[in-house]
């Protein structure tokens, strides 16, 4: 295919990539070292009340934001480097914490805090998904080929539904006195309050997460058992093998490529943890670097959004995901040279 | 849950909640008579759907694409099928019962109620069109757009192409709050931005449909890529390459020879580019003002509030909305949908 062809075909995908993903990265790093806010004027504002004996005035200097002729609120954009990642990081607090040893002090602020709750979360999950998908593959591979249609079907719903929908049927079954938490206090007889803490709502997260992944891990990894050749199998039965052999040295080599796709593809959806926030309103427990930097730009209670700091909390997002994807990357840049 | 009065939607009784005594009482129910005859009605439907309408798509299928017919079948059918059940039987059903007597009292407590509060009271109506418009917008534009790209990828062997993907690849890793923080401060001021091009015309991007459409279609590109890249790379390059010498040009090749036998493919992608409209909550929660919202962010509205029973169980109903049309989705696309997941995976 000619150079021409090719820019045609794949041109207005890569101009939209382009326009909608490259540049907005731009000025995501542009707006993390500018602060843009009102300008603000002194005005000497007299105010007379009518009172019996003629007028009372009063004089006061007033700080109010500039109008333009069009009425609009004059903004300037200043330069101000690393202020809002330093307001993001507070990176005083964080030496003297650390200097201190005290954990819970680091945890109270946010940035230290998503980042834990997201590092831990995505690391914990990975390896369950693949678990269960995989244990779940290879039971109906093995054993219930009658059931594949129904067990598929059932899988893929949770993997389909709107997660914060499914985030949210997930709470609703344990909050206050609902439905299993009713029957987890008849049957351990005693008080439960599933969201009153952190740690009860991470391991609710958790498991909606690997309910909601592992669905994925299981399609891939069930189409991946389809493929393997028979006649090793059966050589390395007729070799003595046992199953745990058999399952080590030929299905896992075998599906190896499939399971570090999932891995990725895994990573890069777990880092992103965010609707789970939403769906468990965990806000006060619980937060993400996704939700972080949502949460810095919708608008406060005065109706400003902090864009600056979002830049800032957006790029530390973007550094942590390349820094967990690059020994993956380079693998696959190395498969492909060497094919 | 969403069907019951909420004394008994939290009752600690399970019986309650199913048989609904309270509902009953008041005279909102099915009936015995109400139940058998719309088992009745209901067992027909579905034989209709199973047995004449697949028969019916296939004969008057327009251009020879079943799935535009299979598109128009179900839309028709599901628009008669929701008058047959919300409009029609319920009222033939209340003057029948009256009719007969005892046996059209209520005996299984069920209502409505809550789905017409959330749908007619709320306005829930204008948040589902929201996200038709915006889903539909979505997948018609991504599939046009991926699939000429996909196609030129898979046809190229240059590591400009690999580039490209890898590129991809590591655009498909960025969080959505990165994107998002930077279209908001330039949407919100793209009408001062744009003044010099466009002159007065210049619109304000913020809370736009087409912008958050644009938005999606590009974060969902990268994906859309490699998955239709793989899915090409199944079609025989010798078809088109057949084409070639009989002196079609790269487009007259795609577009006689790939664009019929494409259509599993881009099927299956569009499900996941719908998937990806219609759940999404960050970038349309942001990017659209709260009178304008989809489906998804408009259901916050509802657990924030939560604070009588009532709000609960409309939250219930909500939530009900939303997924119903999913469950429809995974029935219909059941196959397509492990296929793309197997495909995306074996070959990408």
């Amino acid at each position: 295919m000619k150079f021409r062809t090719f820019a045609l075909f794949v041109g207005p995908s890569v101009l939209l990539m382009f326009l909608f993903i490259a540049t907005p990265l731009i000025s995501v790093l542009w707006q993390s070292f500018h602060l843009t806010k009102p300008v603000f004027e002194n005005v000497e504002v007299e105010t007379c009340t009518p009172s019996f004996t003629g007028q009372t005035c009063v004089t006061e200097n007033k700080t109010r934001p500039k109008l333009n002729k069009e009425g609009r609120i004059i903004e300037e954009t200043q330069f101000v480097g690393l202020q809002s990642y330093r307001s993001l990081i507070e990176p005083e607090k964080t030496l003297t914490a650390l200097s201190s040893g005290n954990w819970s002090q680091i945890q109270n602020i946010d940035f230290w805090k998503a980042l834990r709750f997201t590092l831990t979360f995505t690391f914990i999950t990975l390896p369950l998904v693949i678990g269960v998908g995989f244990a779940i593959a290879l039971a109906v591979n093995n054993v219930l080929k009658a059931l594949k249609g129904y067990v598929i079907f059932i899988s893929l719903l949770p993997f389909i539904i709107t997660p914060v929908i499914g985030a949210l049927s997930i709470r609703w079954l344990f909050i206050g006195d609902g439905i299993l938490t009713a029957f987890l206090e008849w049957w351990l007889e005693r008080d439960i309050a599933l969201f009153a803490q952190g740690w009860t709502i991470e391991l609710l997260m958790l498991f909606y997460r690997v309910w909601h992944s592992a669905p994925f891990a299981f399609v891939v990894l069930y189409a991946g058992l389809q493929t393997i050749n028979q006649d090793s199998l059966e050589s390395a039965i007729i070799d003595g093998a046992n199953r745990l052999q058999r399952l080590r040295f030929i299905i896992v080599p075998h599906l190896m490529p499939l399971i570090i796709f999932i891995a990725l593809i895994h990573l890069m959806d777990a880092y992103r943890v965010f609707d789970e926030i939403v769906g468990f309103s965990s806000q006060a427990h619980v937060i993400s670097l996704q939700w972080l930097t949502y949460d810095l730009l919708t608008p406060d209670d005065s109706g400003s959004r902090s864009i600056g700091r979002a830049s800032a909390s957006a790029m530390l997002t973007m550094v942590g995901i390349a820094l967990i994807l690059v020994p993956l990357l380079r693998r696959t840049w190395r498969d492909h040279h060497e094919a | 849950m969403s069907i019951k009065e909420p004394v008994e939607a939290f009752s600690s009784n399970p019986l309650e909640v199913i048989l609904g005594p309270f509902t009953r009482n008041q005279g909102k129910g099915l009936s015995l008579l109400d139940m058998i005859l719309g088992g009745i009605i209901l067992y027909f439907t579905v034989k209709l759907v199973i047995d004449w309408l697949p028969k019916k798509v296939r004969r008057h299928s327009p251009w020879q694409q079943e799935w535009l017919g299979w598109m128009i079948g179900t839309l028709f059918f599901g628009i008669a099928a929701f008058f047959l059940f919300f409009f029609i039987l319920p009222n033939l059903m209340v003057s029948l019962n009256l009719w007969i007597g005892t046996l059209g009292k209520p005996l299984l407590g069920l209502t409505m109620e809550h789905y017409h509060a959330v749908w007619v009271e709320n306005e829930f109506y204008r948040n589902f069109i929201n996200s038709l418009i915006v889903t539909a917008g979505v997948v018609a534009i991504s599939l046009s757009i991926g699939t000429l790209a996909g196609y030129g990828l898979a046809r190229s062997r240059t590591n400009l192409a690999f580039g490209i993907l890898i590129v991809a690849l590591i655009f498909r890793a960025l969080p959505h709050s990165v994107l998002v923080a930077g279209y908001l401060p330039v949407f919100m001021h793209s009408r001062e931005i744009l003044e010099p091009i466009f002159g007065s015309s210049a619109p304000t991007l913020y809370g736009q449909p087409w912008a958050v459409i644009a938005v999606l279609v590009s974060i969902n590109q990268p994906f859309t890529i490699w998955m239709l890249r793989s899915f090409f790379q199944n079609i025989p390059s010798e078809l088109d390459e057949a084409a070639r010498v009989d002196g079609c040009n790269h487009f007259q090749a795609f577009r006689m020879v790939i664009m019929p036998v494409m259509w599993p493919g881009v099927i299956t992608t569009g499900l996941f580019s719908f998937l990806l409209a219609y759940n999404d909550y960050l970038v349309t929660s942001l990017l659209l003002d709260a009178q304008n919202q989809t489906m998804v962010p408009a259901i916050s509205g509802y657990f924030n509030r939560e604070t009588t029973t009532t709000d609960q169980v409309e939250a219930v109903a909500a939530a009900v909305s939303i997924t119903a049309p999913l469950l429809l989705l995974v029935l219909v696309f059941q196959k397509q949908i492990v296929s793309g997941l197997v495909q995306g995976a074996v070959k990408g």
